[in-house]
């Protein structure tokens, strides 16, 4: 930490400042080389790391039942998605480290519990369904929140998510058609899919964080243009979409006080368990544990590959 | 972008043509002229897609057990396209034994909605599977992986690569595209085997002790079966006997650069993963594998 002494901008950097504030105000993109204020910096950092972590622990949920899906066509479906999702994580450490972060010290935060995911993951898939309904809700949700940071006012951001929205809007279709599938199945089908719908409902409209009166750090990033609607906003567009979808699929969604609002043209949801929401961000989850530990038994155990793969590189100057 | 416009036509769309792999199952050899050539045993034929089917399927069954575990994410990536190129040449060769016959029993447990490919691979018993003892291995360390992909690989790419010219014409098509494919994944498997080799210390000790594992099953792969002598002498499959000496000098290239010690090559003895004949292993993986499309024999997915 420097003293308070040096915090003060010296003359040049008030210059930058200015030229900084007239790109965000124009609506134009910093790019990595472009100066920026180390709030932003560390903002960006932090959001950008958080959704790579979100990315790689969010292959595991799925990626439960890819030795177990019931069709050869379902295996290859979700191998290509879980594979999309190491991609993803892939573009946004990239994007990260052209802040100055590292890969490798990010993992190490994530590891250790000094960066978060998203909060979903930590809980169980407990059947085939849960395939399809975190594609439709869980990615469903994640579009919601990721198409407006197509616009984020970081450039390697912003283009990481326009590719990243393409792919999980895939994702939501197939998963949506996974469920329009089993919902013309069997009635043990159509009971695992009510029953997914059930477990994930409450949790997808957590994704969207805490309500905006509640939501510390929201002013500034859209102040910055890291961030575009608030969370509210946000989580109202979803359910908005989504309950019309969930009619079509034949699903009801376990929420006693949803009703359509006339006046406003929204629909209401009853009251969320915000105590739910910081109990499972805080590590007291179902999954918690299980999530960290195979990210760690994945760093660890296969320390010495990277250890050969780097030795190899030196002795052949690859 | 304009953001609304994105997820309300993702939400609406009714067209199946945006849908990354279609809504419908498509039967995967359509348009493909499926008559069995002159003078060939169609239930040879489909037992032959058995084989090189079932290897895929298997080998892609192994590989998928490292999504989420793998080194790199780099790697999460390679092994994810390794296992999809794999289970797409599984599809079409169980899809091709479906059309010619052979299904063996599966269809006493698969309801008729269950395409053939799945009622192959989820409902036959592991004595009814063709596959070899190579890919049916547990997978080990991530060096005794590699080891064993680069030898399936290398066995599989010389097998495609005459499979091209077979006479029958789905096999020839299904070669075509699978040479690449498969080029691909021997090549990877290779470079992962160099830098292990002679990398560190302990890597170069865990590929030893991968090859030292991997070698003894391709015992399996040296003597050809009954079906495959007569397909052979048809212009349809490969005698496995005919790219062994190609599979060796690959292997010992690649494990000479790497400053691996080659092992002696496994004396030919008679087929065994190829009749049926197989260890828990395989139960085992095909235990997981089948489970859910059993419990829901009815079901359509």
């Amino acid at each position: 930490m420097s003293a308070p002494t040096l915090e003060r901008p010296a003359p040049d950097e008030t210059a930058l400042q200015r030229q900084f504030d007239a790109t965000i105000a124009a609506d134009h993109r910093i790019e990595p080389r472009d100066w920026m204020p180390e709030g932003y910096r560390r903002t960006l950092i932090r959001q950008v790391a958080q959704h790579a972590h979100s990315e790689i622990v969010g292959m595991q949920p799925e990626g439960d039942w890819l030795l177990a899906a019931p069709s050869l066509r379902r295996k290859s479906v979700l191998l290509a998605k879980v594979q999309d999702e190491a991609g993803h994580g892939l573009y946004l450490y990239s994007a990260a480290e052209t802040l100055g972060a590292d890969r490798a010290d990010l993992t190490d935060k994530l590891i250790e519990g000094k960066q978060k995911y998203s909060s979903i993951f930590n809980y169980p898939t407990l059947t085939y369904a849960d395939v399809g309904v975190i594609g439709w809700l869980v990615d469903g949700a994640a579009i919601c929140n990721q198409v407006p940071l197509c616009r984020s006012s970081y450039g390697p951001y912003a283009r990481a998510m326009i590719r990243v929205c393409k792919e999980e809007s895939f994702h939501q279709r197939q998963g949506y058609e996974l469920l329009m599938t089993m919902m013309r199945g069997t009635p043990e089908q159509r009971a695992m899919v009510q029953d997914a719908v059930d477990r994930w409902w409450w949790p997808s409209l957590m994704m969207f964080g805490p309500p905006d009166d509640a939501s510390p750090n929201s002013a500034q990033s859209m102040a910055w243009g890291i961030k575009r609607h608030t969370n509210d906003e946000l989580r109202q567009r979803y359910v908005d979409m989504s309950v019309p979808q969930a009619q079509a699929l034949g699903v009801t969604l376990p929420d006693p006080d949803l009703t359509w609002d006339e006046a406003s043209g929204h629909w209401r949801t009853g009251p969320i368990d915000w105590d739910e929401f910081t109990r499972v961000i805080s590590g007291s989850g179902p999954m918690n544990a299980v999530r960290i530990a195979r990210r760690r038994a994945a760093r660890d155990d296969n320390a010495w590959v990277t250890e050969a793969a780097t030795a190899y590189a030196e002795k052949h100057g690859a | 972008m304009h953001e609304e416009t994105v997820y309300e036509a993702l939400a609406n769309a009714q067209d199946d043509g945006h849908w990354a792999f279609g809504t419908g199952f498509d039967e995967p050899l359509a348009g493909v002229d499926t008559t069995v050539p002159d003078g060939v045993d169609p239930t040879d034929l489909g037992a032959y897609c058995l084989m090189l089917g079932d290897d895929a399927l298997v080998l892609a069954q192994r590989l998928t057990q490292w999504m989420t575990n793998a080194p790199e994410l780099e790697e999460e990536v390679a092994i994810g396209n390794v296992a999809l190129d794999l289970l797409g040449q599984a599809r079409l060769l169980l899809a091709r034994a479906g059309s010619v016959g052979v299904l063996g029993r599966s269809r006493e447990l698969a309801t008729d909605s269950v395409p053939d490919e799945d009622a192959l691979a989820y409902f036959r018993a592991p004595g009814e599977f063709r596959n070899t003892a190579l890919v049916a291995a547990e997978n080990g360390d991530f060096a005794r992986t590699m080891v064993r992909l680069l030898a399936a690989a290398t066995v599989r790419l010389a097998v495609l690569a005459r499979l091209r010219d077979s006479r029958d014409p789905v096999l020839a098509a299904i070669a075509a595209k699978g040479v690449k494919e498969v080029a691909y994944h021997r090549d990877h498997a290779a470079r992962w085997v160099l830098r292990l080799g002679d990398g560190t210390g302990e890597s170069h000790r865990r590929a030893q002790d991968g090859v030292d594992a991997v070698w003894p099953l391709l015992a399996d792969l040296s003597t050809a079966t009954d079906v495959e002598t007569r397909l052979a002498a048809a212009g349809v499959a490969v005698d496995p006997a005919d790219v062994l000496d190609e599979v060796r000098g690959v292997l010992t290239q690649v494990l000479d650069q790497a400053t691996l010690r080659v092992p002696e090559w496994p004396p030919a003895a008679a087929p065994r993963g190829r009749v049926g004949e197989h260890g828990p292993e395989l139960a085992e993986l095909l235990g997981t594998l089948q489970g859910l499309a059993r419990q829901h024999p009815a079901a359509t997915w």
